[in-house]
C-alpha cells in the first residue's frame, strides 16, 4: 500500500510540475523527410524575421507524421505535419475519432522524383516502359507474360550500353515510392502492354476491379537483385552509388541538384528533370507536397498562422524564393493557397 | 649405478630431461608462440582499425573547426532598411532579411569597385551569392539592437558560402564546380583574388561549437550550439536522477535485502534490463513520460528520464559490484564495536565504496551519451534553431544532443554536411575521452585494495 502512495505521488509530481512547464512557446513539426529540408529553411528564416522562436521539425516520414497529428488536441500533441503524399481517408477518420475535428491542407509546391547515376558513366534516356522492363517482376514478350531475365541494360532497350541492370529504389516506408509506382511502374507496365496482359487473367468483378489487381501485379519488383530497396535517405543511395558505379538510383530533385558534381541525371520521356520542366507540367514523374495544420492549435501556439503564412508567402515558396532555389517547384496556385491559408479554410471531404 | 648407465638410452628418456628439447615440448612451445601470435594480430587488428577510423573521422571533420570568412564595409541603406525613416526597431523589424540581402550584395559589388578587383565572368548577383546566406540576418540583428547604425558604413566580418569554404577546403574544385550547379569555376577564380586582397580569410571557426543547426542552405553556419548544451543538460539530469536511484538500491540489495525468490528474481531482471535495447525504453518513454505525464515533447527533461532508465542497471550492477569489494571484516568491526547497521553502512562501507560507484556511474554515462534511439521517439532528434533556456526551466525546452546531431547532419544532401558530422563526431569523442579519464584518475586516486 505504501509503495503505491509513493508511486501515485511520484507521478503526480510529474504531472504537476509537467503542467506547471508545459506552456509551449514554439510551434512542433513533424512528418515527411522530403518536406524537412523545405521546413527547416522556413523555420529558420522564420526565426530570424519575427520575434517567435523557430519552430522545432522532426523528420521521421509522411504516414508517421501524419498519425502523431492526429493523435488528439493539446499542447503535447504537434502543430502541423509534413507529408509528401495526400492524407488519406483513415487518417482524416483517425483524426475525428481523437477529437481532431478541423485539419487545413497546405499544399506547398511539386517535387521531382530524378534517376541518375554516377558523373562518369554513360548518359540514360529512360521511359517508363525502360525502367518496367529492367526491374518488373514479370514482362510481356511476344504477348505473353514471361518472367524477367534482362541482365544488361541492351537486353531492355538496344540503345542502352552494355551495362549491368542495378536500381537503387526508395523502400516502402518512403512517400517517395508511392510516386514512384504510380507514375513510373504503372505506366511502364501499361506502355509494354504487360498491364492488358495481367488484366486479362486477372480475376475480378469488373474491369475495374481487374484494372486494379493488374496494378498490383505491375508494382511487383524482380527478387534477384538487380532492383534493392533502400530504405535510408538519398544519402544512403548516393554512397551504394559510389561503390557500385554502374547503378542507378532514384533521387528527389533538390537532392539531385545538390549533388551535381557526382550524379548524372537520366531524361524521362526526353525531357530533363527541372524546376522549370516539372512546373510546366513536362516531366512526367513528380508530385505535391503538403502540411496539414491543426486548426484548434490556431490561436493557441503562439506563431503558428504566422508560420503558416509565413511558409506561403511569395519571398519563401514563391518563384524566386529560398526553397525554389533549393529544387521545390513552386505552385503555380500559390496566390489561391495564400487566401485559403489567411481565411484559415479547413480542408474539405476527401471523395 | 654403472650398469644402469651402460644400458642403452631409449630415446624417449632422453626427453626427460629440461635441459633437451623434445618433441611434445616443441609443439607446446609451438602452440605458444601462435597463440601470442594470434593476440598480437588481433591487437594490430584493433588498433589498425580505430586508427582508420580515427584518420577518416579527424581527415573529415577537423576542416569543420576552420571557415572562410568575408569582410566588407557594409552601407546600411536608410531606403531599404527603414523605409519609414522613424528608426524605431519596431517598425524597423518589418523588413525582411529578404531586404537586407540586397544591401550585402549592393555592398560586397561597391566594396570591390572600390579595391579595383575586376569581378571578371562572375555577375553582380553570382557575387552576392558567394556570401552566406546568413549574413542577411546577422547584419539585421545588428541593426535592429543599435538603430543609430542606419546610414552608416560598418566593416564586418561574415561567413562565406559552404562552396566557396568548401574550395579552400579542397572539398570543391574547379572540376567538380563545372558540373556544379551551385558554383562556377569563375566564382572559385574571384574566390582566391578576394583571398589574395585579404577581404576572404580562413581561420578558427569558434561559431562551429557555439551556432545552432542550420538548414540546408546554409551548412557554413550549422554549429553545436544546441547539442551541446542539450547534452550537458542530459547528462546532468541523469546524474542526479541515477545515482540516488542506483546507490539506495544497490546498498539496499547487498546490504539489507533477505536472501529469497524475489531478491533473486529481482537480481536477474536487473542484469536483464541491462541488456534491453535502447529503443525499448524510448518507446517506453514515448507512453509514459509524454504520453501519459504529458511532459513536453524534444525536452532534455523526458530525454533524461528515458537515458536514467536505461543507465540505471548499469550504474547498480556497478555500485553493487563495488559494495561487494569491501571486505566483510570492516563491517563485522564497525557492527562489533556496537554500530548500528545503518551507521556501518554509512560510515564505512559507502565512503569505501564510493571510488568504485563513482566509476560506474561515469561509464555508465559515458555509455549514455553516445545514445540516439531512444531519442528518435521522444522527439530529440528534430531540427531546433533556439537555444534551451536556463536551468530549471530550460530543462523542459526543445534540444537535440551531440549524437543526434552526428545522425541527422550525416543525412543532409550538401556534401558540406559530412564535414561538419564529422567534426561533431570528434566533439563527441573529446566529451568521452575527458569522461573516461575522469573515471580512471578516480579509480587511480582513490581505489583501495585489500
Amino acid at each position: 500500500m505504501k509503495s503505491m502512495h509513493i508511486t501515485a505521488s511520484a507521478l503526480a509530481i510529474i504531472a504537476v510540475s509537467a503542467t506547471a512547464a508545459a506552456a509551449r512557446d514554439q510551434v512542433q513539426i513533424t512528418g515527411s523527410s522530403t518536406v524537412l529540408p523545405y521546413a527547416t529553411i522556413v523555420s529558420e528564416a522564420f526565426g530570424e524575421n519575427t520575434d517567435f522562436p523557430s519552430p522545432v521539425v522532426e523528420g521521421g516520414g509522411s504516414g508517421a507524421g501524419r498519425k502523431k497529428l492526429c493523435e488528439g488536441v493539446g499542447e503535447n500533441t504537434v502543430d502541423i505535419a509534413n507529408s509528401s503524399s495526400r492524407i488519406s481517408k483513415s487518417d482524416i477518420e483517425l483524426c475525428a475519432a481523437n477529437g481532431v475535428a478541423e485539419v487545413m491542407e497546405v499544399r506547398i509546391g511539386y517535387d521531382g522524383i530524378v534517376f541518375a547515376s554516377d558523373v562518369n558513366g554513360p548518359e540514360f534516356a529512360f521511359t517508363p516502359a525502360d525502367i518496367y522492363g529492367a526491374i518488373g517482376l514479370n514482362v510481356a514478350k511476344d504477348g505473353a507474360l514471361v518472367a524477367n531475365t534482362a541482365a544488361k541494360w541492351n537486353e531492355v532497350n538496344p540503345a542502352f550500353p552494355d551495362q549491368n541492370i542495378l536500381m537503387y529504389i526508395p523502400g516502402t516506408k518512403h512517400g517517395t515510392r508511392e510516386v514512384f509506382d504510380e507514375k513510373v511502374l504503372i505506366e511502364g507496365c501499361k506502355e509494354t502492354g504487360a498491364h492488358a496482359l495481367f488484366a486479362a487473367v486477372a480475376e475480378g468483378a469488373d474491369d475495374k476491379a481487374k484494372a486494379s489487381a493488374a496494378n498490383k501485379e505491375c508494382m511487383k519488383l524482380r527478387t534477384d537483385g538487380k532492383s534493392v530497396d533502400i530504405d535510408g535517405d538519398y544519402t544512403e543511395t548516393l554512397s551504394r552509388i559510389d561503390a557500385d558505379k554502374s547503378a542507378i538510383g532514384v533521387f528527389g530533385l533538390s537532392f539531385y541538384q545538390n549533388n551535381t558534381d557526382k550524379l548524372r541525371v537520366a531524361t524521362m520521356n526526353g525531357i530533363v528533370p527541372s524546376t522549370e520542366s516539372i512546373a510546366k507540367g513536362e516531366y512526367p514523374v513528380s508530385r505535391p507536397l503538403y502540411f496539414y495544420v491543426k486548426k484548434a492549435h490556431i490561436g493557441v501556439i503562439p506563431g503558428l498562422k504566422e508560420y503558416v503564412e509565413f511558409f506561403v508567402s511569395d519571398d519563401m515558396a514563391g518563384p524566386n524564393g529560398p526553397l525554389a532555389a533549393y529544387g521545390l517547384v513552386s505552385d503555380p496556385e500559390l496566390a489561391a493557397t495564400q487566401a485559403a491559408v489567411a481565411a484559415e479554410t479547413p480542408m474539405a471531404p476527401l471523395e | 649405478m654403472t650398469d644402469i648407465s651402460a644400458q642403452p638410452m631409449p630415446s624417449q628418456s632422453a626427453a626427460a630431461s629440461i635441459m633437451v628439447g623434445s618433441k611434445g615440448m616443441k609443439k607446446r612451445h609451438a602452440a605458444e608462440a601462435r597463440f601470442k601470435a594470434y593476440g598480437i594480430v588481433a591487437i594490430v587488428f584493433s588498433l589498425g582499425v580505430l586508427a582508420f577510423m580515427l584518420f577518416t573521422i579527424f581527415n573529415d571533420g577537423i576542416s569543420a573547426f576552420r571557415q572562410a570568412q568575408l569582410t566588407f564595409p557594409v552601407t546600411i541603406d536608410a531606403a531599404v532598411v527603414d523605409p519609414t525613416g522613424t528608426r524605431d526597431r519596431n517598425t524597423m523589424a518589418k523588413v525582411t532579411t529578404f531586404s537586407y540581402t540586397k544591401v550585402l550584395n549592393n555592398s560586397i559589388v561597391a566594396a570591390l569597385l572600390d579595391k579595383g578587383i575586376p569581378q571578371e565572368k562572375v555577375s553582380d548577383k553570382e557575387l552576392g551569392e558567394m556570401v552566406s546566406k546568413s549574413a542577411p540576418a546577422q547584419v539585421r540583428n545588428m541593426v535592429l539592437a543599435d538603430p543609430s547604425l542606419v546610414g552608416q558604413t560598418i566593416t564586418i566580418s561574415v561567413f562565406a558560402n559552404g562552396r566557396i569554404d568548401g574550395y579552400f577546403k579542397g572539398r570543391v574544385t574547379r572540376d567538380t564546380a563545372s558540373r556544379d550547379s551551385n558554383v562556377s569555376p569563375a566564382q572559385l577564380d574571384l574566390a582566391d583574388t578576394l583571398r589574395d586582397a585579404g577581404i576572404l580569410s580562413l581561420g578558427w571557426n569558434s561559431r562551429f561549437l557555439t551556432n545552432s543547426d542550420s538548414s540546408d542552405l546554409r551548412p557554413e553556419t550549422a554549429g553545436l550550439g544546441v547539442a551541446i548544451l542539450g547534452s550537458l543538460y542530459l547528462m546532468f539530469l541523469v546524474l542526479i536522477i541515477c545515482v540516488p536511484i542506483g546507490v539506495a538500491a544497490s546498498i539496499y540489495l547487498e546490504e539489507f535485502a533477505p536472501k529469497n525468490r524475489w531478491t533473486d528474481i529481482i537480481e536477474v531482471n536487473i542484469s536483464n534490463l541491462a541488456a534491453v535495447p535502447s529503443i525499448v525504453f524510448g518507446i517506453l518513454g514515448l507512453a509514459l513520460f509524454i504520453n501519459f505525464a504529458g511532459l513536453p515533447q524534444s525536452s532534455a527533461m523526458v530525454g533524461a528520464l528515458v537515458i536514467s532508465l536505461m543507465t540505471l542497471p548499469t550504474i547498480i550492477i556497478a555500485s553493487r559490484s563495488a559494495i561487494r569489494a569491501v571486505p566483510p571484516s570492516i563491517r563485522d568491526a564497525a557492527l562489533g564495536v556496537g554500530a548500528s547497521k545503518m551507521q556501518t553502512v554509512f560510515h564505512h562501507v559507502l565512503p569505501l565504496a564510493a571510488p568504485g560507484i563513482l566509476t560506474g556511474t561515469i561509464l555508465g554515462l559515458a555509455s549514455a551519451l553516445g545514445e540516439t534511439a531512444p531519442l528518435l521517439l521522444i522527439g530529440m532528434v528534430a531540427f531546433v534553431d533556439n537555444y534551451p533556456g536556463a536551468p530549471i526551466s530550460g530543462f523542459f525546452d526543445p534540444a537535440t544532443a551531440l549524437p543526434v546531431q552526428v545522425y541527422s547532419w550525416a543525412s543532409r544532401s550538401d556534401p558540406a554536411f559530412l564535414e561538419r558530422s564529422s567534426g561533431a563526431i570528434i566533439v563527441l569523442l573529446v566529451f568521452l575521452v575527458i569522461m573516461n579519464v575522469t573515471a580512471i584518475i578516480l579509480r587511480r586516486k582513490f581505489e583501495r585494495r585489500w
